[in-house]
């Protein structure tokens, strides 16, 4: 790769996790002040494990995620304005308006689904494999879930199938330590979730989930060991989540054990800034990008209190191709 | 024309597809050693690409097929036994049905689930389910339950074009019924409509999968009697043709639903609550439902048998429906 490429991408790291960062620490503050509704879920602390994982990526992969939606699409690309808009419920949300939160998917950035059933995602990752296997298009799916999904038999069923298929997946388990408020410790009998790869034969890694460039180098090797049809990848990405499970519900459900300073201190933003000021970027110029990025939060999250909220008759669209019923008492 | 096998239906809609369309692929467990003769020589013809044999893992599979129908193939899951639905609650309740909802229409999930509903054989209560009225409970899930080889050949081929995801409930008790099945490859009937079996005046009989031919023995013997049965079959259960049967009702203005289901909230139920709400001016006596109890199904036979529908069952309630007298519970 030529100098000025790697700048290129290493800049375009930088932009997307300052845009997952800003667009939560945005999202959290408007979310305690009501103008989200429902459970908002934050990726703050772990956007070198998106970020790292979707620049490992071609544009046209296929990816699928868990309830922690939010940094997943933006980590593959996705534009700010329909994904604030969904967190607002407004028609212009990347779902209509119908998934929120949990669910924000792009699929014009090779998304396939943001699940929000614990684990449920990776037979889908799988069967998303299986078609671009069936199809030739050489494209792989990655899919994110996190260390509590592990011991759901959704993702082993998932996982079994897709190798004993070598179907071109590439599972990424996000452990952060904790699920809701229960250590993996407590969880899982296993201390690296990548063991539980073993019982399939399958490739793994484990990577400092906190570092992008070391996880954007593994799941590269994984993309290419599995789109050229030697079988799926499992990487465990050890990172951290600075929030709570979810955040504003008036208490910290997470037992945390003063190990969140220690993390913190290894905060993926500001180490990979030092790593790019040491190589010689100027910090002036990541500043701008940051001053840009608040302009694109801002932006979107204009865009977003500016849309329209979806009409009555849209709750009955999309259930199937065509739309379904709506009752009387509701046309009024 | 010769006759057809249900069975044979469902061999031929599925072969028909295959060779029509590429995207069609097949998989579920032994499905290449062809266990139930639906898939006699697939393997062969289509090759073990597009005629998979799974593990034993339904919600995996069961889900892989919704990846890859969102990623452009069409795929034919073949689960077997309906009871085997239920590890894969999760993927069919959650993932397939809704996934085109969730994220606004931007999921497209052409996939059939096709599964037998093996009761009636000493199966014991494991085995032997009918459970299409769960999934009705679900928005999301298109339903089919065709009672004749007829049907059920141009019932499969529309579901496997159809772009929505149709869970084909395929009802063991009908397996040998024969039909003439039309060789256009293009024969297809389209989900959501129903067909009257047998045109009648005096009470309407709404029967759902295996209960339409015992409903017709039934009206044959009614029939002796003086009783004039008409025969609904919905054929598809969601979207469920309200129309036709409250058409019907509306002439009869008696009705009796027959379903092989448990009776608590069955098809049964749901279709005896749309006659009521809809053209309870019409009715002269309540509508029946003949189910089956909700009790399990226990492996000897004879205490087994007489659980379900059975045209003794139908007729009694028909005869309690023509005494003008408001009557108990069939
Ligand atoms: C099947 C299922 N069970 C329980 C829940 C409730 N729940 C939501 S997120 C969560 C924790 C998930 O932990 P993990 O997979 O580690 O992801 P994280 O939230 O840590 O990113 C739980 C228990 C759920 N959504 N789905
Ligand atoms: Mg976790």
């Amino acid at each position: 790769m030529s100098q000025n490429r790697k700048n290129d991408r290493d800049l375009e790291k930088y932009r997307r996790m300052q845009r997952i960062r800003q667009f939560e620490d945005l999202a959290e503050s408007i979310h305690a002040q009501g103008e989200i509704p429902g459970a908002l879920h934050t990726y703050a602390g772990m956007e070198a494990s998106g970020v790292g994982s979707c620049m490992a990526l071609r544009d046209d992969d296929y990816m699928v995620g868990n309830h922690r939606s939010h940094g997943h699409p933006i980590a593959k690309g996705a534009k700010l304005r329909p994904l604030m808009a969904e967190l607002l419920g407004k028609k212009t949300g990347v779902c209509s308006g119908k998934g929120g939160s949990m669910h924000l998917s792009d699929f014009s950035v090779g998304s396939l689904g943001e699940t929000s059933i614990v684990g449920s995602g990776v037979p889908v990752a799988a069967g998303a494999a299986l078609g671009a296997k069936m199809q030739g298009t050489g494209q792989v799916a990655l899919c994110f879930f996190g260390d509590g999904a592990t011991s759901e038999g959704a993702a082993h069923e998932g996982m079994n199938l897709a190798a004993v298929w070598k179907l071109p997946a590439i599972f990424v388990c996000e452990n952060n330590l904790y699920g809701m408020s229960t250590p993996v410790a407590n969880a899982v009998p296993v201390k690296d979730l990548a063991d539980r790869a073993k019982a399939y034969a399958m490739k793994s890694f484990i990577v400092d989930g906190q570092d992008v460039d070391a996880v954007e180098a593994a799941v590269l090797e994984a993309a290419e060991y599995a789109r050229s049809g030697q079988g799926p990848v499992f990487v465990e990405t050890k990172t951290y989540r600075y929030a709570d499970h979810a955040v504003n519900m008036g208490r910290d459900l997470t037992p945390r054990g003063g190990e969140e300073h220690e993390w913190k201190a290894r905060d993926p933003l500001t180490l990979y800034r030092d790593r790019l000021e040491e190589a010689g970027v100027d910090g002036a110029m990541l500043d701008t990008i940051e001053s840009e990025i608040a302009d694109e939060v801002a932006d979107a999250l204009k865009f977003a209190r500016d849309s329209e909220y979806p009409q009555q008759h849209e709750a009955f669209t999309d259930v199937f191709v065509d739309p379904v019923p709506m009752p009387a008492y509701l046309r009024a | 024309m010769a006759k057809t096998t249900f069975l044979d239906a469902i061999r031929q809609a599925q072969e028909e597809e295959l060779e029509r369309d590429e995207k069609v692929f097949m998989m579920g467990e032994d499905i290449v050693c062809n266990v139930f003769g639906t898939t006699t020589d697939f393997a062969e013809k289509f090759g073990l690409e597009r005629v998979r044999d799974t593990p034993i893992s339904e919600n995996g599979f069961i889900g892989a097929g919704a990846g890859a129908a969102m990623v452009g193939m069409r795929p034919i899951i073949d689960a077997t036994i309906s009871s085997f639905l239920f590890p894969a609650m999760d993927q069919i309740v959650s993932i397939i049905a809704k996934s085109r909802y969730i994220y606004g229409g931007q999921a497209k999930l052409p996939l059939v689930i096709r599964s037998c509903m093996f009761y009636g054989n000493s199966n014991a209560a494991q085995h032997s389910d009918r459970p299409y009225a769960m999934f009705m409970n679900v928005p999301g899930l298109k339903i089919i339950a065709p009672s004749s080889a007829y049907d059920m050949k141009g019932m499969l081929k529309a579901a496997i074009r159809d772009d929505d995801p149709v869970l084909c409930f395929e009802d063991s008790t009908c397996w040998m019924n024969k039909s003439e099945l039309p060789d256009d490859p293009d024969f297809l009937i389209p989900l959501g409509k129903g067909d009257i079996k047998k045109e009648g005046n005096d009470i309407s009989i709404i029967a759902v999968a295996g209960a339409v031919p015992i409903a017709l023995k039934a009206a044959a013997k009614l029939e002796e009697e003086g009783i004039s049965i008409e025969v609904v079959d919905p054929r598809t259960l969601v979207p469920l043709d309200r129309e036709i049967i409250c058409n019907s009702v509306r002439k009869t203005g008696r009705a009796i639903t027959v379903d092989p289901a448990h009776q608590t909230c069955s098809a049964a139920s749901e279709i005896s609550a749309t006659i009521v709400e809809n053209v309870f001016d019409a009715l002269k006596g309540p509508v029946l439902r003949v189910t089956t109890p909700d009790t399990h199904l226990p492996f000897s036979p004879d205490i087994e048998k007489p659980l379900y529908p059975n045209v003794d069952r139908i007729c009694a309630a028909a005869r309690q429906l023509m005494d003008a007298r408001q009557t108990v519970s069939a």
